[in-house]
């Protein structure tokens, strides 16, 4: 079996969530494709653990998923209290930390 | 007990009545006199301390007369070694007892004097603080400990001159002595240093061992600077200023600078450097020199000032000319013996100054005085013995310790010759100005406050103005309280005049020069015992002998002359003042000398204060050093300012960016 083909498949979902996060606006669908690039990362993890037989790679995937589960729980909640207080759902008017 | 712990007891007393009466304050404040008792009974237990020091050193071998005893180690590292060492020896002794003594009568006039001062708790407490560091000072057995109490007398007199800090002018006075006290403490220091230099040692003893073996341009740098030091402390010209304005202080105060303690350390500090001195000749004369001007050019400002108790202040300085004069010339035993009598003579002057000033209610210009003889005959008797012992009548005290000095300055022969002559003829204008007070405040006629003291009421003034410059204070912190006291009413100051007159009386006996025994200067022998020419120097009988007859005539001339110019014509002087008008400013000016300091150094400091405030502060340090680094870090920050947009979606960028750079740099590594 070929290793490449996992890293390739991980390459394309991770250009596809880095690509999201890079054109889309909404904080929701962001939040969406850093979820992609983090599986893109889990599944290269797996595959690299597969490759080299031990279970290394997927300790650091379930760590990955229990950091990418904190993440969006906050990032939701962030997302939540901008939309109570009236704050526009959009990640470019969001800049008053500018210099 | 032994010899040292008698003395450490003497140390302690006072230190005692400070802690009590400072500590004491919040209760002694609504005790009445209590403060007042506690620190006069503080410095009679010290006086009794000195005599019982003074029994147990007699009781000692000849040979055996230099006691020290070390508390602990306060520094010991570095090469140097600073403890809290005292010497006792005989020159020690005799300072301690006349300071404690005649502090304690001092102490006991003012429980009086000072009744109704808002301030008489802090009064007492800044009084005992004085004579400890006075007694620090003389009992010190190392460099250290000298310098620790040189520092301290400075810094209590800074709090006695402005002890009425209402008064902006005594403020003022306290600053200019204090800062003058400073240069000297410095010139300690720096003397100390150079003699350390090459003894390694900060102990007396150890240093005058090693005396000998100084180089010469160290032991003469160092005993300059001592001098100083000495100068700056007993008010010698040109570092003499403070003096006259010290006068701001209460008159009690005057006493005690004058008297018995701070200007005499610079007689004392030469005293006991003379091993030292000896060793650095040309040190010796710059000190004789120093005093030999000062005893001239002081007596003649005596003659001039028409302030009671300046009068008093510069024929203090013109007395410790004498002295610093004699200890200069290595008459040590005449210059410590002139320490003892002025001591006794001056407070008796200042006491009866301050009853004056009393029935006066504050006044102290001499012009407005007059008559006073029949209204005030106790302050009258008392006066006339300090000014009969200060213009050096026999019997009285001054008249053999002033001829004591000048006959032991001349039997160095030589040039010394020049201080003789200057001596003798500044005794005439003692004479001269000591009765010139006694002429005009006590006789002629009485001004209307005498003539309500002769019917048995004391003047009483509405509103008491400062006697230097006229501003009405207020009696809260003012002028000593609502009342004024005279000795004439008041037991405790007559008991302290008693006393002083009758040791201006009799003082002098303790060192008659014709008779063989002379009991003071074989009492000091120990001390000096290690100096060639404390031995060498000895007046012929014939030269004593002339010398009293001198001192004699002079003496009594000038009091006629005095009596001439200010009894039988009264318009002579005014007459002489405006014959010779610019001798006349010269002399009231007090030589100028507050002028010429104020031009070559106050001015030039503030000046240079002032350019260093405009160009350094201003340009040099807020404009180039802060402005520069701050300037600098802005500029910075506007330039990188611009990358921080704000744009979440940027950031992912250049960091997606960053990352696939790092990725491919590392790919093309392998």
């Amino acid at each position: 079996m070929n290793i490449s083909w996992f890293i390739v498949v991980s390459a394309f979902v991770f250009c596809i969530g880095a690509a999201g996060v890079l054109t889309r606006r909404n904080p929701l669908v962001i939040l969406l494709c850093l979820e992609l690039m983090l599986n893109a990362a889990n599944l290269a993890l797996i595959g690299f653990s597969r490759m080299h037989g031990n279970g290394d790679g997927q300790v650091f995937a379930i760590i990955v998923m229990v950091v990418a589960a904190c993440e969006v729980t906050v990032g939701l909640g962030v997302i939540v209290a901008m939309y109570r207080r009236r704050v526009p759902i959009d990640a470019d008017e969001l800049r008053e930390l500018h210099g | 007990m032994s010899v040292t712990t008698w003395a450490w007891l003497v140390i302690a007393f006072p230190l005692a009545g400070t802690i009590v009466n400072a500590l004491g304050w919040p209760v002694l404040r609504n005790a009445g006199r209590a403060a007042g008792w506690i620190g006069t009974a503080a410095i009679a237990g010290s006086f009794v301390c000195a005599i019982g020091t003074l029994l147990a050193l007699q009781d000692r071998a000849e040979d055996a007369k230099q006691v020290t005893s070390t508390l602990y180690d306060y520094a010991n590292s570095v090469g140097v070694n600073a403890t809290m060492t005292i010497l006792v020896d005989p020159l020690s002794v005799l300072m301690i007892l006349v300071v404690s003594g005649v502090s304690m009568l001092i102490h006991l006039y003012s429980v009086t004097y000072m009744t109704r001062d808002a301030g008489f708790v802090r009064y007492f407490a800044y009084l005992n603080y004085f004579v400890f560091s006075m007694l620090v000072l003389v009992l010190a057995g190392n460099f250290f400990i000298l310098i620790i109490g040189w520092a301290f007398v400075g810094a209590a007199s800074y709090l006695l001159i402005s002890f009425w800090y209402r008064r902006r002018t005594a403020t003022r006075a306290g600053i200019k002595a204090f800062v003058i006290n400073v240069v000297g403490d410095v010139g300690l220091v720096l003397g100390t240093y150079f003699i350390f230099r090459s003894t390694h040692t900060l102990d007396y003893l150890g240093t005058f061992k090693q005396a000998a073996d100084i180089p010469t341009g160290d032991v003469t740098a160092g005993c300059l600077l001592l001098l100083v030091g000495a100068f700056a402390k007993s008010a010698q010209i040109p570092l003499h200023t403070w003096l006259a304005d010290a006068m701001e202080g209460p008159t009690p105060v005057s006493a005690l600078i004058h008297a018995a303690t701070m200007v005499t350390a610079g007689v004392y500090l030469i005293a006991r450097m003379h091993p030292l001195f000896e060793q650095a000749p040309a040190a010796a004369l710059v000190g004789a020199i120093g005093g030999g001007a000062t005893l001239f050019i002081a007596a003649t400002i005596g003659l001039a000032v028409t302030d009671l108790k300046r009068v008093i202040a510069w024929s203090t300085m013109s007395q410790i000319g004498y002295m610093i004069l004699g200890v200069s010339a290595a008459a040590y035993a005449g210059g410590m013996f002139h320490f003892m009598t002025h001591a006794f003579f001056k407070a008796l002057l200042f006491m009866s100054a301050g009853s004056v000033i009393g029935a006066m209610a504050g006044a102290q210009d001499i012009d407005r005085m007059g008559g006073f003889r029949k209204a005030m005959p106790f302050t009258y008797i008392c006066m006339l013995i300090g000014s009969l012992a200060l213009a050096g009548i026999p019997p009285f005290a001054g008249f053999f310790s002033k001829d004591e000095i000048l006959a032991q300055v001349a039997s160095r022969g030589g040039g010394w010759w020049a201080f003789y002559v200057l001596g003798y003829a500044a005794a005439l204008l003692t004479a001269i100005y000591s009765f010139r007070l006694i002429f005009r405040v006590f006789w002629g006629e009485p001004v209307p406050e005498a003539r309500e003291l002769e019917e048995g009421h004391l003047h009483h003034a509405e509103q008491h103005v400062n006697p230097t410059d006229g501003e009405v204070e207020d009696t809260e912190v003012g002028f000593p309280g609502p009342d004024h006291f005279i000795a004439e009413r008041e037991i405790p100051m007559k008991i302290a005049m008693g006393i002083l007159a009758v040791l201006a009386v009799l003082g002098g006996l303790l060192f008659l020069p014709i008779i063989d025994t002379h009991p003071l200067e074989s009492f000091l022998a120990p001390a000096f015992g290690d100096t060639p020419k404390f031995e060498s120097v000895h007046p012929s009988d014939t030269l004593a002998a002339i010398g009293l007859v001198i001192g004699t005539v002079l003496g009594l001339g000038g009091i006629a002359i005095a009596h001439f110019v200010w009894v039988r014509r009264p318009g002579t002087s005014a007459a002489l003042i405006a014959r010779f008008p610019r001798v006349h400013a010269l002399l009231v000016n007090q030589w100028y000398f507050d002028q010429l300091l104020d031009t070559l150094f106050v001015r030039p400091t503030a000046w240079f204060g002032r350019w260093a405030q405009s160009f350094f502060e201003r340009v040099v340090v807020q404009g180039t050093i802060v402005g520069g680094a701050t300037g600098l870090v802005r500029a910075g920050s506007v330039a990188v300012r611009r990358a921080q947009s704000g744009l979440l979606r940027g950031y992912v960028a250049l960091l997606i960016l960053g990352m696939a750079g790092l990725a491919l740099y590392f790919l093309l590594q392998t």
